[in-house]
């Protein structure tokens, strides 16, 4: 596992994001155990307390469970992975469209580009 | 939280020369804390007085409620920023000499760390490189049962790659209960591990803080606010 940090950030949010990444793309199935706070921490060479609080916004958003004395699992509730699937598409399409305002497009122009990638993508077999 | 140090209102002149004024914090247990300055800002001078190798002009220091001593020493773990080994030892002398100085001196864990930073027992310390002197003096300070570890500058004049063995033996060797105050002058590379900073300039205190909610607030890295704050010197 690698995560390249950027510092400007906090790190507990880059942890937290990477893993709903893995979660969403499937590379970290529902049930499947995640790794400890020390294993993470001593990997990502990042303080323990830093992994410890990711872990507890990810248990407060209900991504992962921790069952007593067994360690942390991804949830198997299919719903609740949907979710986080659709506010990071959420986020992406945010930062997008103002990306796009700021470079001085009308909405219609912004609908029309992205029509236009995804059938250009497709005619090439993409 | 619980307070494993607390330093009030400590100052210390060495001559003329005001070394640290009015300087105060409290850090709290199972913290790694950044103690970050620019060369002659007083982080030294902090740790020395924190280990009771230095006197305060005035203030008070104690280590969980008891005042810089004896019975405060057998809780901290100092790591110096020169060297405490001997010119004739082997790195096996310097482990015993740790062993029958502190009583709560960790042989078994000693040696796991050893064979983490790839030392060996027979080799002489005048022999070792830079970087493996750190390791070891790490080792030595580490190996200790300590609730409040200081480290001066354990990656001070270290090439990169022995830079990121020396975080990673950090991690892997930190015991989360205690709390580690470790000073820096090179920020960027050791950022991540910290809970918090504490920058002290020209031997006061300008910022103590919690690192993560400083990246939040100002949405820029410690490196690049440490950058900023030590512009002016």
């Amino acid at each position: 596992m690698t995560i390249e940090f950027d510092n400007n950030q906090p790190i507990y949010l880059q942890i937290m994001n990477y893993l709903k990444g893995e979660i969403i793309t499937g590379k970290l199935k529902p049930g499947d155990k995640i790794p400890s706070v020390r294993e993470l921490a001593t990997e990502l060479q990042i303080n323990p307390n830093t992994v410890q609080r990711t872990f507890q916004e990810l248990e407060r958003e209900e991504i992962v469970e921790t069952r007593r004395g067994m360690g942390r699992y991804v949830t198997g509730r299919e719903e609740t992975i949907m979710k986080i699937k659709r506010e990071m598409a959420q986020d992406i399409l945010d930062r997008f469209v103002r990306g796009m305002q700021e470079l001085g497009f009308q909405s219609e122009e912004i609908v029309k580009a992205v029509a236009d990638n995804i059938a250009a993508k497709e005619s090439r077999g993409v | 939280m619980d307070s494993i140090l607390q330093v009030q209102q400590v100052s210390k002149k060495y001559g003329f020369k005001q070394a640290l004024n009015q300087v105060s914090f409290e850090l709290g247990a199972g913290k790694i804390v950044g103690l970050l300055g620019s060369n002659g800002s007083g982080k030294s001078t902090i740790m020395k007085l924190i280990a009771g190798l230095l006197r305060p002009g005035s203030g008070s220091i104690s280590v969980l409620g008891l005042p810089v001593g004896e019975a405060s020493k057998a809780l901290v773990s100092f790591m110096p920023d020169r060297p405490l080994t001997e010119k004739w030892m082997k790195v096996g002398d310097a482990l015993k000499f740790m062993e029958d100085f502190y009583a709560d001196f960790d042989r078994i864990k000693a040696r796991r760390m050893l064979e983490f930073m790839k030392l060996s027992e027979k080799e002489r310390v005048t022999s070792l490189s830079k970087g493996m002197s750190e390791r070891l003096q790490l080792t030595l300070a580490l190996s200790r049962k300590a609730r409040l570890y200081m480290l001066d500058e354990p990656i001070g004049g270290v090439d990169p790659v022995a830079r990121t063995k020396i975080l990673n033996a950090l991690m892997e060797f930190y015991e989360e209960d205690s709390t580690i105050l470790l000073s820096t002058h090179l920020v960027s590379d050791i950022e991540r591990i910290f809970d918090e900073v504490i920058f002290i300039k020209e031997g006061e205190i300008v910022l103590h803080s919690d690192a993560e909610k400083l990246r939040l607030q100002r949405g820029i890295s410690i490196d690049e606010l440490f950058k900023e704050v030590y512009a002016e010197c």
